[in-house]
């Protein structure tokens, strides 16, 4: 199902849409798909398949734990794409989130041919913005692949309309000045972000990420956003774990959790 | 023809440069770039920077002819001492200037990456001087190497935080700084080490520590009035190269020579060589030459200098190379500790291993040099940095640690 469609689904449903990350080939490239399917079977709507890369700046801990083991196992951009095939052929509706440098070493146009066979239906960009994104842009309309750029509380008014202007299928709203990660508590800044989001754009999907991990946290950030983003809380699941069987079991009873909470968020 | 005037408005270099950040961070880089084009053109502020760089930092820092190198290398040498600049290197100029930056704008908080400990030494210095507090990250292999910087950071009142992600060396404290960023941005500046990282970096480093180039271009003409045939320094992250090589890149007669850290040889694939033994690509904020996978994955350089062990360059070397205006070569770690050791003999002076590469590659082009222009060459040599940190590890080096076995390898006794 394309981006739009998904959140167009979950609109009518009342409800917001919750998008599920995990590394690709973590721990393995099989372990992940089994994880990936996990997830979309127990109550995610889209999952956001990372791309491991050695230097990720934009996540906390445990996404670059997981990303080290992956790199460590030998996961290699090709095996990002399989992934996401495997992942997508089962019908769930999968985007990649990936740093920059990986894609240019790929080659921009190809990567995006390839990732659109591959049956992604989106991008997300954390340390790419539209300002340095020419080629991107270009590739990803070619082959009709949604590009999700990130704002911040900090994007200035002006910067933040021309990021939401960049973006197709949804725009990525990072709850906080900070990297990825479970907080405690759900920033505050985040229902101000994304109010500020729907003046630029009333019709543009906006996901909320950084620092959600449990399902009353969805449940308040979906009373006010399109989508709920979790990461390092899912990923811990398996990281933690005393074995692969147990990590899977607590990554769907998590997901079921975080399906229930994006659920209940919606002022009736 | 005039040359471009580089940056552009958007912060590249040709191709290179630019920013490849996350958007939480640009709101930072701009109030960076503004303050710092005010600051450019207040008279206040640009008399604060050149007191403290004068009566504090000790320079302009001296232009002294070399004359038992000159003869044991065959070239006409200067060396620019910044190695007795305060805090012994030329990263004194680059953080005095950050720092004032950071008070100008209102924040109270610094952070640096650091690798052997020299920047991180540097900013935990001009933050006791500017009252500001500092937080250093810095791998915590490169602590346990360097725990005599760790104990002067500490006693200069900063925070050392060991960095135990990735490869633990300066590429991950990078990262962790930018992470800490990300988070802090209200109160706290990046004072970034080297003249890389996203736009303005690469130029506010540049600029303050350009008095490099401009002293030894005033202090060659009031020697022998004229240019040099070359000028020569070693290439990590480029800061010391460029502040020597940017007053002197209008003037098409000199020549420019950036000396990579080889390592073992490029041809072993352990190096820190970026432009001569890698590709082109982004890392941390900016298009630049680095050394990566076939899947743009960093990989880790090697180099018997903590300082130039970066698997990245600053932006507008890459674009030097490219036009051709500077030409980049590899030093191995042997021919850099010979040339450390041939500094130490002729001239009774330590130098940092960072600038041994520097001067194993005057060595190297001098006889090519003197070939082509029928004379010895003259040439500056940026003599960055002194070796009093490399003290253990060129001593284990050269074996000369033990008390009881004072023996060099190789040396008629």
């Amino acid at each position: 199902m394309s981006i739009a469609a998904t959140f167009g689904k979950a609109k009518a449903e009342g409800r917001s849409v919750l998008v599920g990350c995990m590394p690709a080939g973590f721990p393995t490239v099989d372990d992940s798909i089994t994880s990936m399917v996990a997830m979309a079977e127990a109550g995610c709507d889209v999952i956001e398949v990372e791309l491991p890369y050695s230097d990720p700046v934009m996540d906390g801990p445990v996404i670059q734990k997981a990303s080290d083991i992956a790199l460590a196992a030998g996961v290699r951009t090709r095996d990002t794409l399989k992934i996401i095939e495997a992942v997508s052929a089962t019908g769930a509706t999968v985007v990649l989130m990936t740093y920059w440098n990986p894609i240019e070493k790929y080659g921009v146009d190809a990567f995006a041919r390839d990732l659109a066979s591959a049956g992604a239906t989106g991008m997300i960009t954390p340390d790419l913005i539209p300002d340095e994104a020419g080629e991107w842009i270009a590739a990803a309309d070619k082959y009709a692949i949604d590009k999700t750029f990130l704002v911040s509380p900090s994007s200035t008014d002006e910067r933040l309309a021309m990021t939401v202007a960049n973006c197709r299928g949804f725009v990525y709203a990072t709850a906080l000045m900070g990297v990825t990660g479970a907080r405690t508590s759900v920033s505050s800044q985040a229902p101000e972000l994304v109010a500020r989001i729907r003046a630029a754009d009333p019709d543009l999907p906006v996901g909320v990420g950084l620092g959600v991990g449990t399902g009353a946290q969805a449940a308040e950030v979906a009373a006010f956003a399109d989508g709920v983003i979790v990461g390092s809380a899912l990923i811990r699941c398996v990281l933690e774990a005393p074995d692969l069987a147990t990590g899977h079991q607590r990554l769907r009873a998590l997901s079921a959790e975080l399906a229930e909470g994006v659920r209940a968020g919606k002022p009736a | 023809m005039s040359a471009p005037v580089l940056p552009d408005l958007s912060g590249h270099f040709g191709q290179f440069g630019g920013r490849f950040v996350p958007e939480a961070l640009v709101g930072a880089l701009d109030e960076l770039e503004a303050a710092y084009r005010s600051a450019k053109n207040d008279p206040v502020f640009q008399e604060r920077f050149t007191g403290l760089l004068r009566d504090y930092a000790g320079t302009p820092s001296l232009l002294y002819r070399a004359e038992r190198l000159s003869d044991a290398i065959g070239a006409e040498v200067f060396l620019k001492r910044e190695d007795l600049n305060h805090t012994g290197a030329h990263k004194v100029r680059n953080v005095l200037g950050q720092a004032l930056l950071a008070k100008r704008m209102g924040k109270p908080r610094v952070i640096a990456e650091t690798g052997a400990g020299q920047h991180g030494v540097a900013s935990a210095t001009a933050a006791a001087l500017l009252d500001l507090e500092c937080v250093v990250y810095m791998g915590e292999t490169d602590t346990e190497r360097q725990a005599l910087n760790v104990a002067r950071m500490r006693m200069l009142g900063a925070t050392v935080v060991p960095v135990t992600n990735g490869s633990r060396t300066l590429k991950d404290a990078l990262n962790e700084a930018l992470r800490d960023w990300v988070s802090s941005v209200d109160t706290t500046h990046y004072l970034l080490g080297t003249a890389a990282g996203p736009h303005p970096f690469p130029e506010i480093v540049r600029d303050f520590v350009g008095g490099i180039g401009i002293e030894a271009r005033e202090q060659i003409l009031d020697r022998i009035g004229k240019l040099p045939d070359a000028v020569v320094a070693c290439v990590g992250g480029g800061s010391n190269a460029i502040g020597i090589f940017h007053a002197f890149v209008p003037d098409e007669g000199v020549r420019l020579y950036g000396f990579e850290a080889g390592g073992d040889g490029i041809e072993t694939g352990r190096h820190a060589a970026s432009i001569t033994g890698g590709s082109v690509g982004v890392l941390h904020g900016n298009r630049t030459y680095l050394l990566q996978d076939e899947d743009g994955q960093t990989k880790e350089s090697h180099s018997i200098s903590a300082g130039l062990d970066y698997p990245g360059v600053g932006p507008e070397h890459a674009w030097l190379h490219d036009t051709g205006r500077a030409s980049y070569e590899p030093v191995t770690d042997a021919e850099a500790m010979s040339a450390f050791q041939l500094l130490c003999r002729t001239e009774g002076i330590i130098p940092a291993i960072e600038s041994a590469h520097a001067l194993a590659g005057a060595a190297k082009i001098a006889p090519r040099l003197a070939a082509e222009l029928g004379r010895p060459a003259t040439m500056i040599i940026n003599l960055s940095g002194r070796g009093d940190k490399d003290v253990h590890t060129a001593g284990a080096y050269f074996g000369i640690l033990d008390e009881n076995e004072v023996i060099v390898p190789g040396e008629v006794t």
